[in-house]
């Protein structure tokens, strides 16, 4: 049986953590995935739930999981922080600055379900940094989010990349004095 | 009566070991069939796009390990096929290297002067050429003037990308849609089907068997073209000999797998690998400083902001390969560009005061991310990669559809290692951090370990039995009839790219399994020219080949 809700704060988790790894703006005041501590979109904004549920990344079958843990975890944290219990969203409802503590522990080299982590962590950069989930010149020219923070040059009318000029055109240092002839070291 | 395939050759992989032994053995009469597990893409296939599907994943293998993760190719062509095409020759201390085994690793009979006329065969052939100064990148250009700034030398490294035809798009880790990188696909490659070899792209190897004819029966499965997970169907092909090109991080574990079946392995299979004592530091640079202390500037107003531009590493500092330090403290440095992805997320924010790869100060990092600059070292490690037992089919448990796997390659980097990686990092601050031109870190290791893109050695060439897995010929100890000309093959770490290495030791292997097929009744002759013909660099080879060949 499809869970509408269910769905929801399982979305809502998995983009908490997305935000915790590459923060974004608030969608809308109520906003409560996105933590809301950085300027433009951040890695939700940029499409990391299509990244995950994406069937060619093969993170989909955890997803479940992955997001009832993260809220264990959370469950947890609260505990020992004596922080108030949330029922309904232990994960979400932390702080940011709580969020990053606990994804902390979570990635520390030692944690033994680190790689776990480390993997949706690497998601969440990919959907920023890549917006794997669609072609590179459609999310450039609908202005995806993480492409443009990091200023990825858009392609020309072909689709493709060119740079014609690239070179300052001269020698900026000295060879080294044992280059043989074929320009490797001697 | 079900009759199984036969060959005379059958090769592994179709990379530079895999596809240099097959244009010989083709064009000297044997019949070639190599089985490679990836797709076999033309130039129109390689896409500019990151979208999972595209060229980016299609033609990658991206396997975690435990404490080093490999990155290679996964396609006809292999690590040609996404590799940045640098190829300098090793320099000549690194054939005296003794590393952890306490004498000479290489084969007494191979050194720098031995393998030259190797190296110029595959020069010919690809071919590779110096790089001039004013086709140097802007990134190279700003890593040249640091270094002069910091008191060092750098150089435009010897190329096999031709550059009346490149347009500096810098996707070139998907693969060259223009045909400026000269990739196996566009030499050895056609110039071995057209003498009849016959390349099966989607078969991945799985085990080798001996059959009572002394030959070997080779296992493949078939693999969706899609969904790598999927495997489509199965089948074997007997042969008279086989060569092992899957590259560093398959042909080991091939091994591994056979070993049931075939016997004992050599104690080196799956043992001593290097990852090239590889090590990448990020600098974000000062745009202002590029104008005003390196006197550079791109036009009014830019000075560098362009990592984005440029075709990979094409200026290296060789400063460090001096045959008088002490091993493990030589290394070079070279400008690398990585486009998004593994890149962007291993990068460290220096001076962080939260999480340095990822968080919000990551994240201000990134918003500089056209005037990144990174460095690549390459240096002397301890070869302490171990492989485990294999997984049950190809080298990895596959995570996504293509590109992504665990392996059970496991790395402690020793103190020695870890002391090359110090010394090379504090190289590299001294040359960007120069005058306040940049700030610098490492990549991190807490994510998928210590990575490469240049395995090497877990399968090696050498004299003593204990710690090699081959002889000089690159034949395997006590399996007569199996050879390795990948990259598991060479000795240990070279501290520059190693493909050019990797290729002329391919070529080098060729007279001794012409000898091996002859041996075994396949009437086979050695001397075939350059891929397009030309003769120039054989006669180098002559005297060599016929000392093997009688
Ligand atoms: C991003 C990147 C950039 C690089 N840049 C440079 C550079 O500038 N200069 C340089 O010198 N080197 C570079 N390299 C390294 C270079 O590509 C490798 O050193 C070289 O390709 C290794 O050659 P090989 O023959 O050992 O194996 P490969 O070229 O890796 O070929 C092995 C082939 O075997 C196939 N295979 C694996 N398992 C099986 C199986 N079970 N059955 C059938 N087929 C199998 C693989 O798909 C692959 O095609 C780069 C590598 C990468 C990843």
């Amino acid at each position: 049986m499809p869970d509408p809700e269910g769905q929801e704060s399982r979305n809502a988790a998995l983009e908490a953590f997305a935000d915790t790894i590459i923060p974004g703006e608030k969608h809308h005041p109520d906003d409560r995935a996105v933590a809301g501590v950085s300027a433009g979109g951040g890695a939700v904004a940029s499409g990391v739930i299509a990244v995950l549920e994406s069937p060619e990344g093969g993170m989909a079958p955890a997803l479940d999981d992955l997001a009832r843990t993260l809220d264990e975890h959370a469950v947890r944290f609260r505990t020992e922080h004596g922080l108030p219990p949330d029922e309904r969203e232990p994960f979400v409802g932390l702080r940011y600055d709580e969020r990053l503590a606990l994804v902390g522990e979570l990635l520390a080299p030692e944690h033994p379900e680190r790689a776990m982590w480390a993997g949706l962590a690497m998601f969440s950069f990919m959907a920023f940094d890549t917006g794997a989930h669609m072609h590179t010149a459609d999310a450039i020219a609908a202005g995806h989010p993480g492409l443009a923070v990091l200023g990825f040059a858009p392609p020309g009318e072909d689709g493709l990349w060119r740079f014609p000029a690239y070179s300052y055109g001269r020698q900026l240092a000295d060879v080294h004095p044992d280059t043989d002839p074929t320009g490797s070291p001697a | 009566m079900n009759a199984t395939e036969t060959t005379d050759v059958l090769i592994v992989g179709s990379g530079f070991g895999g596809a240099i032994t097959a244009y010989h053995l083709a064009a000297g009469g044997a019949r070639v069939t190599v089985l490679e597990r990836g797709p076999w893409l033309r130039s129109e296939d390689f896409d500019h796009d990151f979208k999972f599907g595209s060229s980016a994943t299609r033609v990658f293998d991206f396997v975690v390990g435990d404490g080093m993760s490999v990155l290679g190719g996964n396609c006809v062509g292999g690590g040609s096929v996404v590799y940045f095409a640098t190829m300098p020759r090793a320099p000549r201390f690194v054939f005296e290297r003794h590393g952890s085994i306490g004498r000479r690793m290489w084969p007494a009979v191979i050194d720098r002067d031995v393998l030259e006329p190797w190296y110029d065969r595959v020069a010919e052939a690809l071919p590779i050429t110096p790089t001039s100064w004013d086709e140097v990148p802007y990134i190279g250009g700003v890593f040249a003037a640091a270094c002069k700034a910091a008191g060092h030398t750098a150089n435009p490294s010897p190329s096999a990308v031709d550059t009346s035809l490149c347009t500096n798009c810098n996707w070139m880790m998907s693969g060259c849609r223009f045909d400026a990188k000269r990739s196996l696909l566009l030499n050895y490659l056609p110039a071995a089907l057209s003498h009849g070899a016959e390349i099966r792209p989607l078969h991945e190897v799985q085990r080798i068997t001996r059959l009572d004819t002394g030959g070997y029966r080779v296992h493949y499965n078939t693999i969706h073209e899609v969904d790598y997970r999927q495997q489509t169907g199965s089948g074997a092909i007997d042969a008279k000999v086989v060569i092992l090109a899957a590259g560093t991080a398959a042909t080991p574990v091939i091994l591994q797998r056979s070993e049931a079946e075939l016997g004992t392995m050599p104690h080196a299979v799956g043992r001593y690998f290097s990852g090239n004592g590889e090590r990448l530091n990020t600098a974000v640079i000062e745009e202002d400083k590029v104008r005003e202390l390196l006197g550079l500037s791109r036009d009014e107003e830019n000075a560098y902001g362009a990592y984005q531009i440029g075709r990979g590493p094409v200026v290296a500092s060789w400063d460090r390969l001096n045959a008088d330090l002490p091993e493990y403290e030589r290394f070079s440095l070279e400008q690398l560009y990585f486009p998004p992805g593994f890149g962007t997320i291993l990068a460290q924010v220096p001076d962080a005061t939260g999480p340095t790869w990822y968080g919000p100060e990551k994240k201000e990092m990134l918003r500089k991310w056209r005037s990144w600059l990174t460095v690549f070292t390459m240096s002397e490690d301890d070869n302490e990669g171990v492989f485990g037992p294999p997984p049950p089919t190809g080298n990895s448990e596959r995570l996504s559809q293509q590109l992504l796997g665990f392996g059970r390659l496991r790395y402690r980097p020793t103190a020695n290692t870890l002391r090359g990686w110090e010394v090379s990092d504090a190289a590299v601050r001294q040359i960007l951090e120069h005058n306040g031109l940049s700030r610098v870190m490492p990549w991190t290791n807490d994510v998928i370990g210590a990575y490469t893109v240049h395995p090497l050695s877990a399968c090696r060439i050498g004299d003593d039995p204990a710690t090699s897995a081959l002889d000089d010929r690159h034949e395997l100890r006590g399996h007569p009839g199996i050879f390795v000309t990948d990259g598991s093959a060479v000795p240990g770490a070279l501290t520059v790219n190693p493909a050019f290495t990797i290729a002329a030791l391919a070529e080098r292997a060729v007279p001794g399994i012409v000898h091996a097929l002859r041996e075994r009744g396949v009437d086979v002759r050695y001397g075939a020219p350059a891929p397009d013909g030309g003769g120039a660099a054989r006669r180098g080879t002559a005297a060599a080949a016929r000392a093997v060949l009688g």
